[in-house]
């Protein structure tokens, strides 16, 4: 194994600046401008290191020290993505493989008069007025390293426009698939949710790997929500153990929309899950559940924040962690209340196991309030099994493993149950069982 | 059935068990009684093997084996149930679920079939009825939000699915009505036989009402210091402990 280490940011720009000279006609496009000015930032700030607080437990030297083909071909074939696919799933598949796109193990079922799904490089073809219209609007490219890189490099990654008034039945689900059977791969998607005016749609991004080298992924998806629209969000990490995944979901919602997520994090060795909801209208909801179940010598960690914008909101979230082996966990929730959001309801809650004297848990609650009439609560918790319970139930029998699976998959169900999806949450239920067995 | 030799036990170095014996045969009903903080507790959970204390001196033998040895999980299915005195509340967990759970571990460890949905369900139903205990109880998470009467019921109800050979009621009785008393003590009474045995641990008279005695001990100090039959309870109901205590420190005078 090569320990050699490189410069993945003079890489990335020297990439930047060659493919720069390929562009002609487009270099005047919105869509460029924003991904250049973004690259600048991004030589500006570098990668996060410790000393930036967002940062400060999540040290992503290593995996920003491999020299990873950005393009990396693949040999991903219809019967691999079945064997490693979320069981039963019907809908609309949408497949990418190492960050691109793959037409042919992809199905979309919803009729086009309710939804539009295509490709970024495709969208930006046929509807360059509509992707410009948000993309790089809500993600913030000012601050974060990684999102400012992600953008730079925007195009592939997948674009969803639904209509107003539009119900879209059939779930949509989005497989980012990293194959690294043969080499380091890196990938970087870029994804624009369009939700209108009372619009309905249920989306699901779910990440898994092939392969043993090593990946990194950096996807940002930017999720608009319109007025009175209604959209379920989930994502699905099941990753290998040389995965890294860094993720940053930024939604701006309307007047009286609602937003529903859970984001369970399985498997993968460092994983950094950024969940931004701006509630940038009155009687808006939102519900933010996530699991993360690190074991060995894995990383996750989950900043989320809920910015109140506009009065008579309010935001839900229940974190849940179970952490074994050496991993660690780290939970960031910010609650942002601006002086106009009076009447805000915000409430958040992280609960978390550890059941390895050597695995660690970092919990930092953030709530910044400047209005007054608000109903804010938050409480975190960290601690060991209940001893009590686990002597209850093996005083009626039941063995000390058993009796440990019971209480920590009870613990876990508290969230998947939260998930609206069955097959989706019979897969992670399965899942969840075998690590406890 | 039960043995208990000179049963010394301890938690975080301070010594609560000073010194045990105790012997319940086949088809007895002992009373253990004594002031709050005596150790009455702890010596339930000492039998049924919570970890917390640790055993400094004495044995236990049940059924001619070794108790201390074992893991709780196997005392259970040996035949050991201590009905709790502050029953624990299970969040996600359904009472149903964990007793079907606790059903098969044992019938497991004991070389016997798992019982399928079925027969489990009916075997269910019928000791529910003999306890009162509702349905609806029976599809929540375990004694989350029961009353203390439904979490006492709970463990009476647990004991008649089990069926064990020797039943250690930790203050059942405290903190309910006459009438649910009544229903607890007829649970019990119902599933008295020959072969069973019951330790009840009360420091009221109330309960051995109806759930009548062949020996009544009182603990104290970690020690049994008096023992007797059905008419020591009434004794001590009427004229409290005091003169208990008095009897232990004049003879360490
Ligand atoms: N977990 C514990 N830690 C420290 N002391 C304890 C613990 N449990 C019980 N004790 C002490 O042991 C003594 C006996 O308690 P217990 O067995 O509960 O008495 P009883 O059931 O007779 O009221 C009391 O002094 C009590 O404070
Ligand atoms: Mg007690």
């Amino acid at each position: 194994m090569s320990t050699e280490t490189i410069d993945l940011k003079s890489k990335l720009i020297a990439d930047f600046r060659s493919q720069e000279k390929a562009v002609n006609g487009e270099a005047q496009s919105p869509f460029y401008q924003t991904r250049r000015q973004a690259l600048a930032r991004f030589e500006d700030l570098g990668f996060p290191t410790p000393k930036n607080e967002e940062w400060k437990y999540s040290n992503v030297r290593n995996l920003v020290g491999r020299d990873y083909n950005f393009s990396a071909p693949h040999t991903l074939t219809q019967e691999d993505l079945n064997r490693i696919a979320i069981p039963n799933v019907s809908g609309n598949i949408l497949c990418f493989v190492n960050g691109k796109y793959e037409a042919s193990l992809s199905t979309i079922v919803s009729p086009a008069d309710r939804i539009t799904i295509l490709p970024m490089r495709q969208a930006l073809e046929e509807k360059p007025d509509e992707v410009n219209a948000w993309f790089g609007k809500m993600a913030d490219s000012q601050q974060e390293a990684f999102t400012a890189l992600n953008t730079a490099f925007a195009g592939d990654g997948l674009y969803i426009h639904v209509p107003a008034g539009k119900t879209v039945e059939q779930p949509v689900m989005l497989y980012f698939i990293t194959d690294t059977r043969t080499e380091d791969v890196a990938s970087q998607p870029r994804n624009l949710f369009v939700v209108e005016e009372r619009a309905e749609v249920k989306i699901t991004e779910s990440f898994l790997t092939l392969g043993e080298q090593h990946s990194l992924t950096n996807i940002v998806s930017e999720i608009h929500v319109g007025k009175e629209a209604h959209v379920e969000y989930y994502k699905v990490q099941n990753e290998g153990g040389t995965a890294s995944h860094i993720g940053t979901t930024q939604v701006v919602m309307e007047d009286r929309s609602h937003f529903y997520s859970a984001t369970v994090s399985l498997n993968g060795a460092f994983i950094r899950n950024n969940l931004n909801i701006a509630l940038d209208g009155e009687y808006c909801e939102t519900f933010m559940y996530g699991l993360y179940f690190p074991d060995g010598k894995q990383h996750i960690d989950n900043h989320t924040i809920a910015d109140h914008r506009k009065p008579n909101s309010q935001s839900n979230e229940l974190y849940k962690g179970v952490l074994r082996g050496k991993s660690t966990g780290v939970f960031n929730g910010k609650i942002f209340v601006r002086q106009d959001a009076q009447k805000t309801n915000a409430f958040q809650s992280c609960k978390n196991v550890v059941l390895s004297p050597e695995a660690t848990m970092n919990t930092k609650p953030q709530l910044e309030i400047f209005a007054d009439d608000v109903k804010c609560s938050h409480g975190t918790t960290t601690g060991q099994l209940d001893k009590e319970a686990l002597f209850y139930l093996r005083s009626r029998g039941i063995s000390k493993p058993e009796a440990l699976s019971l209480l920590m998959f009870a613990f876990c169900e508290d969230v998947i149950s939260q998930i609206r999806i069955e097959p989706i949450r019979e897969y992670l239920e399965g899942i969840i069982t075998q690590k406890l067995a | 059935m039960l043995k208990i030799n000179d049963l010394h036990a301890s938690i975080d170095g301070k010594k609560i068990l000073n010194g045990i014996n105790l012997e319940v045969k086949a088809g007895e009903v002992h009373a253990i009684m004594g002031p709050n903080g005596s150790g009455k507790s702890t010596l339930a959970s000492v039998l049924a093997g919570r970890e917390d204390y640790e055993v400094t001196n004495g044995e236990v033998v049940f059924e001619g084996e070794e108790l201390l040895e074992l893991a709780p999980e196997e005392r259970a299915a040996k035949g050991i149930f201590l009905a709790f005195q502050y029953p624990v509340e299970i969040p996600g967990v359904t009472t149903i679920n964990f007793l079907k759970t606790a059903v098969n571990e044992i019938r497991k460890y004991n070389g016997e079939a798992p019982l399928d949905a079925a027969q489990f369900l009916k075997m269910v139903r019928e000791k529910a009825k003999l306890v009162k205990m509702n349905d609806s109880l029976l599809k929540r998470a375990l004694n989350e939000g029961f009353s203390g009467g439904e979490k006492k019921r709970n463990e009476i109800f647990q004991m008649a699915v089990l069926e064990p050979k020797l039943s250690i009621l930790d203050e059942t009785d405290s903190g309910l009505d006459i009438d649910a008393l009544r229903i607890v003590a007829e649970g019990v009474n119902t599933l008295r036989s020959p072969d069973k045995s019951t330790i009840v641990v009360t420091h009221y008279q109330r309960l051995l009402d109806y759930i009548v005695p062949d020996y009544v001990h009182v603990l104290y100090k970690g020690r049994i210091v008096k023992s007797g039959t059905k008419e020591l309870a009434l004794e001590l109901e009427e004229k409290g402990y005091d003169w208990i205590k008095a009897e232990v420190e004049a003879a360490h005078a």
